[in-house]
C-alpha cells in the first residue's frame, strides 16, 4: 500500500488530542445544565473576556493544526517498500511550507532584500568586493530594492489588509443576519445594535478584535510571500515561522501541566478534607513538603535527572521530534508534579467546608457510600476553585517556560519555544548594528498570548465566585459591582514566594 | 511563647527529613550514579574503570541504603545515603566538580545576593503599598481603571524581557551603569542600580494587583464605614484605619520570602553577573554538578521552612487576636 504520509502520534499530541475531548464533552454538559450555564454567561457579558477570548481562538487553532503530525513519504524508485521520511511534519508546516522551506544564508533584518553581514562577492570580471550580498527569497523579486521596497512592501500590506478587511466584513454580516434571525429583527437595527454595545454578548468587542487580527493576519500573509516579515535567525530561518511554532510550545505547557496535576490535586485535595484523621495528615504532610521546595529548584534537579534518564534510554524514542516530544511531556509532568500543592491545599479547605453542610450529613444518614457522596455531592461543588486555578496558571506557566529554558532545564534545544528562540536571540545583542527582531518578536506574540490568557482568566473569575467587592468602572459612571475574590494563584516560577498560612 | 517556638521547630524536622529522602531519590535511586557517571563522561567511549574513578572521586562508589559488607555502625555511615545525604543536616554539603568546598562557597556568596535581593525586596515593598494605595484612593475612577489595565500588561510581559530591555537602554543606548559585573563595598553601588530597578519594576504588575484587592477588600468593612460617618476625612480612614490593618495580611505574606533572599535571583544574577548563590546556581545546572545542586535544593527548602516559622510568629505579634495554642 503506497500512502503519501504516515501519521505520527506523539505523546503531546494524544494528551491534547484527549483534553479537546474533555473540553468537548465539558461542552456539552454545561449546555444541558442551565445552573452551570449561568456563569458562563456572566463570562459572555464582560467585554475584555470576550475580546481576549478571540485572541485565544486564534492561538488555539494554530496550536491545533501544529498538533496533527505526519511523516511525508520520501521519492524512491520502483522499490514496493515505502520509506517515510524522518522528518515530522505538521498540518502548519505545510501550510505554512514556504515560510519553513526558504531558508536564507544567516541574518536578515525585518523586510530586508540583503543580507545582514558583508560578504566577498566575485565580481564577473575577476575582482572582488565586499558588500551585503542580495537575500535568496526576501525580496527577491525586486530589481532595484533601495527605491522599490518600501512602495512594494506598503502595497502588499495594503492589500493584504484589506483582503483580511473584506474577509471581516463578510463575517460582520453573516454573525448580523445570524443574531437577527434569532431575535426576529432586521439586519441592520441588528447591526446597530451591534454597534452600540447593546447586545447580551459584548459582539462590538469581538467584532473590534476580529478586525485588528484579521487585518494584520491578511497583511503579514500577504507579505510573507516575498519577505521575511520579522526577519531571519544564525541559520537563515524564518522568524515568523518560528514565532508560529512556538505557540503549540506554549500552549502545552500550559494546559497539559494542570491536566497532569489534576488528579493528584482533586484525588488527595478532597481525601484529605473528607477523610480527615491520618489520611488528612499524610497527605498534609507530602505537600507541604514538596512545596517546600524552592520550585525552580526542584524542576531543575527534576529535568537533569530526566536528561540522564533520557541519554541512557535512547531506545524510548526513534526520531529527533519524539525526543523533543518526550522531553516536553516529562517537562509538563515536572512542572504539574511541583504545582499541584497550591491546588491541593484550596481543595482540601473546600472540601472540609463542604462535608460539615447539611445535605452530605443527610447523605451520610441515608447510608450513601463514600465514593457516591464524593463523586455526586463534592466534586461538582469544587469544579470552580479547579477551573480557575487552571485559567489563572495558565500564563504563569507560558511565561514560566522561557525562564526555564534560559537556565537550561527547560524544552529540548531543537524543539522552537519562545525560550529557546529568546536563548539564542540573547547571545546576538553585543552584535553590531544589533539582531534585536527574534527577541522582539518572540516577547511579543508571547505578551499577545499572556495577556489574552490574563484577561480571559479574570473574566472566569469574575463570574465563577461572587464574594468580596470590588469596584470597578463601567462607561465612565461609577457602579459597584459584586466580584471575585482573587485567590492567590502561584505561577511556577513565582512558586518560590508560596505563602503558608498556618 | 518560646513553647511555641520549640514546637514549631520540632515539626519542621520530618519535613526536612522528607526533602532530604526526595532529593536522595531524585539523584540516587532514579538513576544510579554509573548513569549520571556515563552521562557526565560521554555516552559512547567510556570505560568501566573511568565509571569507577568517576564515582570513587565523588565518594559515589558505595551502596545506597545499607553497606552489608561493614560491621556494626558502619553499616549504616559507610553508604551513599548518610555521607551525601545525612551530612546536610550539618552543613557538610561536599565538594563541587572543581573541587571547591560547596559550604564555603555558599557563604561567600551569600553577601552579594542579598545585596540585591534586599533592596528589591523593601525598595519593591514601599512602591507596590503606595500604588496599591493611590489606586483604591482613587476607586472606580480612570486612574484605578487604568492602573489595573497597567497591572495586567505590567505581568503579562516576561520578566526576560525587563532584564534585557532595561539592560540594553539604560546601559547599552544611554550609557548610565555599567551591563553587568560586580565589586566590593562602595564600588558595588553603581552594579545594583539596574538589577534593583529592574526587579522592582518586573514584580510591580502582580504585587500592586494583589495589594489593591487587600486594600478594597478591608475597605469595604463595617469600621470603615463607622470611621467614615463618624466624620473623619478620607485621607484619615485610608493611613490610620485601613493602611494599617491591610498591613497585616501584607507584611505576614511579606515575611516568608525574606529567608529566601539569601538564594537570591537566579536568571537576574546570571544576566548582570553578580557572583551570588542564584548565578552560582545556574552554572551548576549547566555544568551538571550535580552535588551543588542537591545542596541548593537542601538550603533553598530550610530557609523557606525558617521562612514559615517566622510568618507564624510574625501573625501572632501583629495580630494579637491569633494566640499562640
Amino acid at each position: 500500500m503506497n500512502m503519501l504520509y504516515k501519521p505520527v502520534i506523539l505523546w503531546t499530541d494524544a494528551l491534547i488530542y484527549l483534553l479537546v475531548i474533555v473540553v468537548l464533552a465539558f461542552v456539552w454538559y454545561v449546555r444541558r445544565n442551565e445552573h452551570m450555564l449561568a456563569p458562563w454567561r456572566r463570562v459572555g457579558h464582560s467585554a475584555s473576556g470576550m475580546a481576549a477570548l478571540t485572541v485565544l481562538v486564534f492561538f488555539i487553532a494554530i496550536g491545533l493544526l501544529d498538533t496533527v503530525h505526519f511523516r511525508p513519504a520520501v521519492e524512491n524508485s520502483g522499490n514496493s517498500e515505502q520509506v517515510y521520511s524522518v522528518e515530522v511534519l505538521s498540518l502548519l508546516d505545510v501550510i505554512a511550507e514556504p515560510l519553513r522551506t526558504r531558508v536564507e544564508k544567516t541574518y536578515s533584518a525585518p523586510f530586508a532584500a540583503h543580507l545582514y553581514a558583508r560578504e566577498t562577492i566575485e565580481l564577473p570580471d575577476g575582482g572582488q568586493v565586499r558588500e551585503f550580498p542580495r537575500l535568496q527569497f526576501g525580496g527577491a523579486h525586486l530589481q532595484n530594492p533601495d527605491v522599490q521596497l518600501a512602495v512594494d512592501v506598503a502595497e502588499r500590506a495594503a492589500a493584504g489588509a484589506a483582503q483580511g478587511f473584506l474577509g471581516w466584513c463578510v463575517l460582520v454580516v453573516l454573525l448580523g443576519g445570524l443574531l437577527a434571525r434569532q431575535d426576529n429583527a432586521g439586519l441592520l437595527p441588528t447591526l446597530s445594535a451591534i454597534r452600540r454595545g447593546t447586545t447580551e454578548i459584548p459582539w462590538n468587542a469581538v467584532l473590534l478584535t476580529l478586525m485588528l487580527i484579521l487585518s494584520l493576519l491578511g497583511a503579514a500573509l500577504a507579505l510573507s510571500t516575498h519577505y521575511h516579515i520579522f526577519g531571519t535567525d544564525k541559520v537563515g530561518q524564518d522568524v515568523f515561522y518560528q514565532s508560529l511554532k512556538s505557540i503549540r510550545t506554549g500552549l502545552v505547557i500550559g494546559t497539559l501541566t494542570t491536566l497532569m496535576m489534576l488528579p493528584f490535586a482533586l484525588l488527595l485535595g478532597i481525601m484529605a478534607g473528607y477523610f480527615r484523621g491520618w489520611v488528612d495528615d499524610v497527605i498534609q504532610y507530602i505537600y507541604t513538603t514538596l512545596s517546600s521546595i524552592p520550585g525552580v529548584l526542584l524542576i531543575a534537579a527534576a529535568v537533569l535527572m530526566m536528561q540522564v534518564y533520557m541519554e541512557t534510554h535512547p531506545e524510548l524514542f526513534d526520531t529527533i521530534a519524539a525526543r523533543a516530544d518526550l522531553r516536553l511531556l516529562f517537562l509538563c509532568i515536572i512542572l504539574g508534579v511541583t504545582s499541584w500543592t497550591g491546588l491541593c491545599r484550596l481543595l482540601r479547605g473546600e472540601t472540609l467546608k463542604l462535608r460539615e453542610m447539611e445535605y452530605i450529613q443527610a447523605a451520610h444518614a441515608f447510608g450513601v457510600s463514600h465514593w457516591r457522596i464524593i463523586s455526586r455531592h463534592i466534586l461538582p461543588n469544587v469544579m470552580h476553585i479547579v477551573l480557575i486555578a487552571t485559567v489563572m496558571d495558565f500564563s504563569g506557566l507560558v511565561l514560566a517556560e522561557a525562564v526555564l529554558s534560559y537556565v537550561g532545564v527547560g524544552v529540548d534545544p531543537s524543539m522552537i519555544s519562545f525560550g529557546t528562540m529568546i536563548n539564542a536571540a540573547r547571545l546576538e545583542m553585543a552584535r553590531e548594528p544589533m539582531v534585536w527582531w527574534a527577541l522582539l518578536s518572540a516577547f511579543g506574540f508571547m505578551f499577545a498570548l499572556v495577556l489574552s490568557a490574563n484577561l480571559f482568566a479574570d473574566a472566569v473569575q469574575d463570574a465563577f465566585n461572587p464574594r468580596v467587592r470590588t469596584w470597578s468602572l463601567k462607561a465612565g459612571k461609577l457602579r459597584r459591582t459584586e466580584r471575585t475574590k482573587t485567590p492567590e494563584s502561584k505561577p511556577v516560577a513565582a512558586a518560590a514566594k508560596d505563602s503558608n498560612p498556618p | 511563647m518560646l513553647n511555641y517556638i520549640i514546637r514549631r521547630m520540632l515539626y519542621a524536622i520530618p519535613i526536612l527529613i522528607g526533602v532530604n529522602l526526595i532529593t536522595f531519590t531524585l539523584f540516587f535511586v532514579v538513576n544510579t550514579p554509573d548513569d549520571m557517571a556515563r552521562m557526565q563522561l560521554g555516552i559512547k567511549r567510556v570505560t568501566p574503570e573511568a565509571i569507577e574513578k568517576w564515582k570513587h572521586e565523588r565518594g559515589y562508589d558505595k551502596p545506597l541504603m545499607l553497606n552489608d559488607g561493614e560491621e556494626g555502625a558502619a553499616k549504616f555511615t559507610h553508604t551513599i545515603f548518610f555521607e551525601k545525604s545525612a551530612a546536610m543536616f550539618a552543613f557538610d554539603f561536599g565538594r563541587a566538580d572543581d573541587g571547591r568546598d560547596i559550604a564555603h562557597e555558599i557563604k561567600s556568596r551569600m553577601l552579594p545576593s542579598l545585596a540585591i535581593a534586599l533592596p528589591v525586596f523593601l525598595l519593591g515593598l514601599l512602591v507596590y503599598i503606595t500604588f496599591a494605595l493611590v489606586m483604591a484612593f482613587f476607586r472606580a475612577t480612570y486612574v484605578d481603571f487604568w492602573g489595573v489595565v497597567l497591572c495586567v500588561a505590567l505581568m503579562s510581559i516576561s520578566s526576560l524581557f525587563y532584564i534585557i530591555g532595561g539592560q540594553f537602554l539604560i546601559s547599552k543606548l544611554w550609557h548610565l551603569v555599567p551591563i553587568s559585573g560586580y565589586g566590593g563595598g562602595l564600588d558595588a553601588g553603581k552594579f545594583l542600580v539596574l538589577p534593583v530597578i529592574i526587579g522592582v519594576i518586573s514584580g510591580a504588575g502582580a504585587s500592586t494587583r494583589w495589594y489593591r484587592t487587600i486594600f478594597l477588600e478591608e475597605m469595604s468593612k463595617d469600621y470603615v464605614r463607622t470611621a467614615r460617618a463618624k466624620g473623619l476625612p478620607e485621607s484619615v480612614v485610608l493611613f490610620r484605619h485601613v493602611l494599617r490593618n491591610a498591613m497585616i495580611p501584607i507584611l505576614t505574606g511579606a515575611v516568608v520570602v525574606i529567608p529566601l533572599l539569601f538564594l537570591g535571583s537566579l536568571i537576574a544574577e546570571s544576566f548582570f553577573g553578580i557572583p551570588g548563590l542564584g548565578s552560582y546556581t545556574i552554572d551548576a545546572i549547566n555544568s551538571q554538578d550535580f552535588a551543588v545542586v542537591r545542596a541548593m535544593v537542601f538550603l533553598g527548602s530550610l530557609l523557606y521552612i525558617i521562612g514559615l516559622i517566622l510568618t507564624d510568629i510574625s501573625y501572632t505579634l501583629v495580630d494579637p487576636r491569633i494566640r499562640l495554642e
